[in-house]
């Protein structure tokens, strides 16, 4: 698949799903009569068991869940180059016990950290954030929660890898020279190292993304995702494989989320792909 | 070798005791208790069950508590279903998943490694990227609405299958490949590109140019150090597939373990929860084990590491 | 090479032993029930919820049980006294009961299982139950000795209880599960592990033949019950179900019976299925309701809450949520309850609504504090909190913001009284409004809004004391009026209908009934 035809269909899923809401005549969050129509002129997809039109529903979700894979890959990536880096520059005993501590939370299956992560922090959050500054945010405490909670568990595989490039890089002799001109460590992690390191991690970021998505989606099928009345994919799908049932199910409801959350994939794993080439 | 396994054993004890005592403290930091219902439950009858399953006190003294018994080989009580023992529920659920596991992992490396070498061979070629596409597809559908849908197709429009239960063999078609289909994509793709990657090498032209056939370099040659991350990735991949998923034990009524991963948590069964992380933990480092052995054997370049 | 010619065999071999181990040889059950999910314990002292009781009653005998339309019947005591005051019950049990290892079953297990359910040690959730006892309480919180509880046993087949009020409702209440027997000896040698299948000893119509985790409880006729030509059924499977849509597809494929827990039919399917005759629906002894909590602003003010309920349009909940011709609720005690009438409660008042709101001093919704609704994640509860939202919003301009918690948070929450409004649900124990009403008295564990009313406390107190049923009903009714017109701690939703799916060309002996009580010893084949 060419880059541009990739490139072209993310874009324009991303600008369908940040500019269509307001382009549409329908609302997220507002009840109708109208329940569970199948695709017709005035509802192209059809509408939901609240009667709310399934399409406006998918491009807001969309911003959600393109937001929280977003955040969710770069809080990953920021924590987990950051301790690939130090980890794989320190060496030794260092390296070996924070090594070890990857290996501990990499044992312990994810989702036990997410959900204790949520329940434990959701109130407290929204409790912080009430008295400050930020207090239209502490409505979407979950959401903040979400980006880190799923940030928190995809970073271990990119720390890993991280912590492998470093240990080969730091022995080359542009990081010896910079040792020896006396730049200190944080200069020659994020000046000299960092950049080598990019491409790799670039490629993961795209392939994580998907993977961010794809964790939301199961913990809003356990009722820990987005909190209603906002959607995301995850939460959508969630809603309509609940209506599933041999007798008459609103196929609609599942097939569209469905797809568009296939597609948006898709795209993001056949981008890391692309980006990979160019190693051999 | 022998010295590789006790290292490997030696280094694995404190990670899984470590990771129990995490699981542990995170499943008694969470709010709420293991006890509470609908129906209020008075503080002192409260208190009692604490006392009674040794979660008084403070977290360290509960947390010691519990690794002691641990240690001497009692896993602990379940909160929630009184009068169980935690062993004696995996004891009962560990075996299903593992059956279930099993079909869905030899459908998963059996499926996809054909598939990869045959779209290796086909590189560049539509089917290739039909394949690619195709794995990519199955990555993308979560599993809650791959396994509804499954059963609709195949319970009720085709009437094939059972929609759910345990005990015939039939029953275990659907389940199986439901919980393979996102690996078979993954291995798919790992046995391809790590094929292409050998392919290309210096010793496989060698063979070319002294003559070898095509098929017996692919087979015999190519193939050996070619799945080599698809055995890396297979060591976690037997873990999470044998402990099964909460998903399909669910959608197909399985009496299996993976659910009590989540459930677990949400009842805040703390000894429960801790046993099935330490069986996931048992079973990843064997995996692991298992497949750095398989990378020794298979690539004779990598020597066990000190 | 050798071992890659060894790992197929060691495969096939490992795939063959589980194979053996893990499928089931047992032949088909003569009914496989899907039952709800795993019960959580089959002690009757533990018991908690509607799902294991119904397996109790197959498994126990109490004094008394319920019949196939909830009506309470003489089980093991044959016949009883009430004395003059009320307040003493002198049960005679049957002479040949037995235990299923075949000892005799006396009133010393009688006494013995309820006070072992009363005991501090045994952190018996529904030890209330048993408080109309004289000092039954009191030696549950270990402020007396065992004897001094109101309980004795002239002889092994008489029982006298000493109640604390006269109750006219107490040969029912001794059917409930935390008043069935144990057997002492068991219990006492096996502790808390008596009840797994070959330690359990019990005197029910069915002893327990196997018990596997989240498979099923497996059934069999007891030949020792003293009428054992009464289950007319031999093998029993309950299996453990938690999604609706899998227990449907169960049973519709034949491979489950009977569906008895209302929570296993899809609630989207419920129209298509009104007209099918294997579907059998009936209201329910239950309550949706959604609580408040009065205990800091906005809801202190009676006027706010008052403006809140009213503003709810519940027919619109019942028909295109719950779809299952549910009546809507106006009070908290659901009608069918011999000879109570319960309130009218007040209808939908939009207008008044947002009167009484701008009142209060929020005209149209502006000013209003946020607030937010709780409710434990599951479907329905999302679809009746996303409604009801809409429906707040839209007659008095107030967001409401929706906050879902898992089950234990959840349940945290509402104890420590950290919501706004929450929702809620109560099944009642018993066919007597008491059941449902003394949640609400001040200081009780399951009152739960921090709502304190003398009046209504009072009130409740006088009902408890009064031996006239008549005047007692009638005080209860003025309770709850106080209830759901004046103070509105609650907005009753909605009465659940609890819906039976089965066959009845095949099965009988199955009714829909306020209690929903199903026992299996009831059940039959239709004869052809």
């Amino acid at each position: 698949m060419k880059i541009r035809f990739i490139l072209i269909t993310l874009a324009l899923i991303v600008l369908a799903s940040v500019l269509g809401p307001w382009v549409s005549p329908y609302s997220l969050s507002e009840v109708s009569s109208a329940r569970l129509l199948p695709p017709s002129q005035s509802h192209w997809l059809g509408t939901d068991l609240h009667g709310r039109d399934l399409l406006t529903r998918l491009l807001y979700g969309g911003r959600i869940s393109l937001l929280v894979g977003l955040v969710g890959a770069t809080v990953s990536l920021l924590v987990g180059v950051t301790y690939g880096l130090v980890s794989g520059y320190l060496g030794g005993r260092t390296d070996n016990a924070m090594m070890r501590f990857v290996d501990v939370l990499y044992a312990l299956p994810r989702i036990i950290l997410v959900i204790v992560l949520i329940t434990l922090f959701d109130l407290k959050l929204k409790q912080l954030l009430d008295g400050t500054f930020f207090s239209s945010l502490a409505s979407h405490a979950r959401l903040l929660l979400l980006f880190v909670g799923l940030g928190l568990v995809e970073w271990l595989t990119l720390a890993r890898i991280v912590r492998a490039q470093v240990l080969s890089i730091k022995e080359r002799p542009f990081v010896m020279s910079a040792r020896l001109i006396g730049q200190t460590t944080p200069t020659i992690l994020f000046r000299q190292i960092l950049p080598q390191v990019l491409p790799i991690v670039l490629t993961y970021l795209t392939l994580s993304l998907p993977a961010v998505i794809l964790e939301e989606s199961f913990l809003s099928f356990l009722g820990l995702g987005v909190q209603a009345p906002l959607a995301s994919w995850g939460t959508l799908l969630a809603d309509g494989a609940a209506l599933l049932n041999p007798i008459q199910s609103p196929w609609w409801c599942v097939l569209f989320p469905a797809l568009l959350l296939a597609l948006t994939l898709l795209i993001l794993n056949f981008l890391g792909d692309q980006l990979r080439q160019p190693q051999k | 070798m022998i010295s590789f396994l006790i290292r490997r054993l030696l280094y694995s004890i404190p990670v899984a005791l470590l990771v129990i005592i995490v699981c542990f403290l995170l499943v008694r930091l969470a709010p709420g208790s293991p006890f509470s219902s609908e129906r209020a439950l008075d503080p002192a009858t409260q208190q009692m069950l604490e006392s009674k399953y040794g979660l008084s006190g403070s977290l360290p003294q509960q947390c010691a508590r519990y690794i002691g018994s641990v240690v001497r080989g009692d896993l602990g009580d379940s909160l929630k279903f009184r009068g169980r023992t935690v062993l004696e529920i995996i004891s009962q659920s560990l075996p299903r998943s593992l059956l279930l596991g099993s079909i869905a992992f030899l459908i998963a490396i059996g499926l996809g490694v054909p598939l990869g070498s045959w779209a290796a061979a086909r590189n560049g070629k539509t089917e290739d990227r039909w394949l690619n596409g195709f794995a990519l597809l199955t990555l993308s559908i979560p599993t809650f609405v791959l396994a509804p849908v499954a059963v609709l197709s195949l319970s009720f429009a085709i009437p094939i299958f059972p929609p759910a239960g345990w005990g015939t063999p039939i029953q275990l078609v659907l389940p199986s490949i439901c919980l393979a289909l996102p690996f078979v994509g993954v291995c798919a793709r790992l046995t391809r590109s790590g094929l292409l990657e050998t392919i290309g090498a210096d010793f496989i032209r060698t063979g070319r140019a002294k003559g070898v056939s095509e098929k017996t370099l692919i087979l015999l040659h190519a193939l050996r150090p070619a799945v080599l991350p698809l055995v890396a990735y297979a060591g976690p991949l037997a873990a999470s597939i044998l402990t099964g998923s909460l998903v399909i034990e669910e959608v197909f009524a399985i009496p299996g373990i993976g659910q009590f991963f989540v459930s677990g948590v949400m009842n805040r069964d703390v000894f429960l929860v801790s046993g099935v992380v330490l069986i996931y933990c048992i079973l990843l480092l064997f995996f692991n084990l298992i497949a750095d052995w398989l990378t020794a054997i298979l690539d004779p370049r990598i020597r066990l590491q000190s | 090479m050798t071992i890659c010619r060894g790992i197929p065999g060691l495969t096939g071999l490992l795939l063959a032993t589980s194979l053996l181990t893990s499928c089931q040889p047992r032949p088909r059950a003569d009914l496989v029930i899907c039952n709800g999910a795993e019960p959580q314990t089959l002690d009757p002292a533990l018991v908690s919820g509607q799902l294991e009781g119904r397996i109790c009653s197959a498994l126990y005998e109490g004094l008394t049980r319920r019949d196939s339309r909830g009506k309470s019947v003489p089980a093991a005591a044959e016949k009883w006294e009430i004395s003059p005051d009320g307040k003493i019950y002198t049960f005679h049990l049957r002479p040949d009961l037995r235990w299923s290892n075949g000892e005799p079953v006396t009133s010393q297990d009688y006494r013995y299982s309820w006070l072992r359910a009363l005991q501090p040690k045994t952190a018996s959730p529904y030890a209330e139950i048993l408080f109309g006892i004289h000092n039954a309480e009191a030696f549950h919180q270990g402020k007396q000795p065992a004897d001094s509880v109101g309980l004795e046993t002239p002889d092994n087949q008489t029982l006298r209880v000493r109640l604390n009020h006269p109750l006219p409702y107490f040969p029912s209440l001794t059917s409930f599960t935390t008043y069935l027997p144990v057997h002492q000896t068991t219990v006492e040698r096996y502790g808390d592990r008596w009840t797994q299948p070959n330690s359990w000893v019990g005197n029910g119509p069915y002893r327990l033949l196997d018990w596997k985790i989240n498979d099923r409880v497996s059934l069999e006729k007891n030949p020792r019950y003293h009428s054992p030509e009464r289950a007319q059924l031999h093998r029993i499977d309950a299996l453990a179900v938690t999604r609706a849509s899998t227990a449907f597809n169960l049973y519709s494929t034949g491979q489950a019976d009977l569906l008895l827990d209302k929570g296993l039919v899809p609630s989207l399917m419920l129209p298509q299925l009104r007209g099918r005759p294997d579907f059998h629906p009936g209201p329910l002894l239950a309550t949706y309701f959604y609580r408040f909590n009065v205990t800091r602003p906005p809801f202190q003010d009676v006027r706010v809450r008052r403006a809140f309920a009213l503003a709810i349009d519940k027919e619109s909940i019942v028909d295109k949520i719950t779809r299952g011709n549910e009546p809507i609720a106006q009070a908290l005690t659901p009608r069918g309850i011999a000879d109570y009438n319960p309130p009218e409660g007040l209808p939908s008042d939009p207008a008044t609504a947002q009167g009484l709101l701008k009142l209060a001093g929020f005209p149209e919704g502006k000013g209003f504090p946020r607030i937010s609704l709780l409710y434990n994640k599951s479907e329905l509860n999302e679809q009746i909190a996303v409604e009801i939202q809409a429906q707040w919003k839209q007659v008095l301009g107030v967001e409401v913001e929706l906050r879902n918690q898992e089950w234990a948070t959840y349940l945290r929450s509402l104890d420590e009284l950290d919501f706004d409004i929450a929702r809620s649900s109560w099944v009642g124990d018993y066919d007597d409004p008491n059941t449902f009403l003394d949640c609400f008295v001040t200081g009780r564990g399951n009152n739960r809004t921090g709502w304190s009313d003398a009046t209504y406390d009072s009130l409740l107190e006088r009902a408890l004391a009064e031996p006239n049923a008549a005047r007692r009903l009638k005080l209860l009714a003025e309770a709850e009026t106080i209830l759901v017109t004046q103070a509105f701690p609650i907005i009753p939703l909605y009465h659940f209908v609890g819906c039976l799916m089965f066959d009845p060309k095949k099965w009988n002996g199955l009714y829909p009934n306020l209690l929903d009580e199903h026992p299996f010893s009831e059940i039959g084949r239709v004869k052809k």
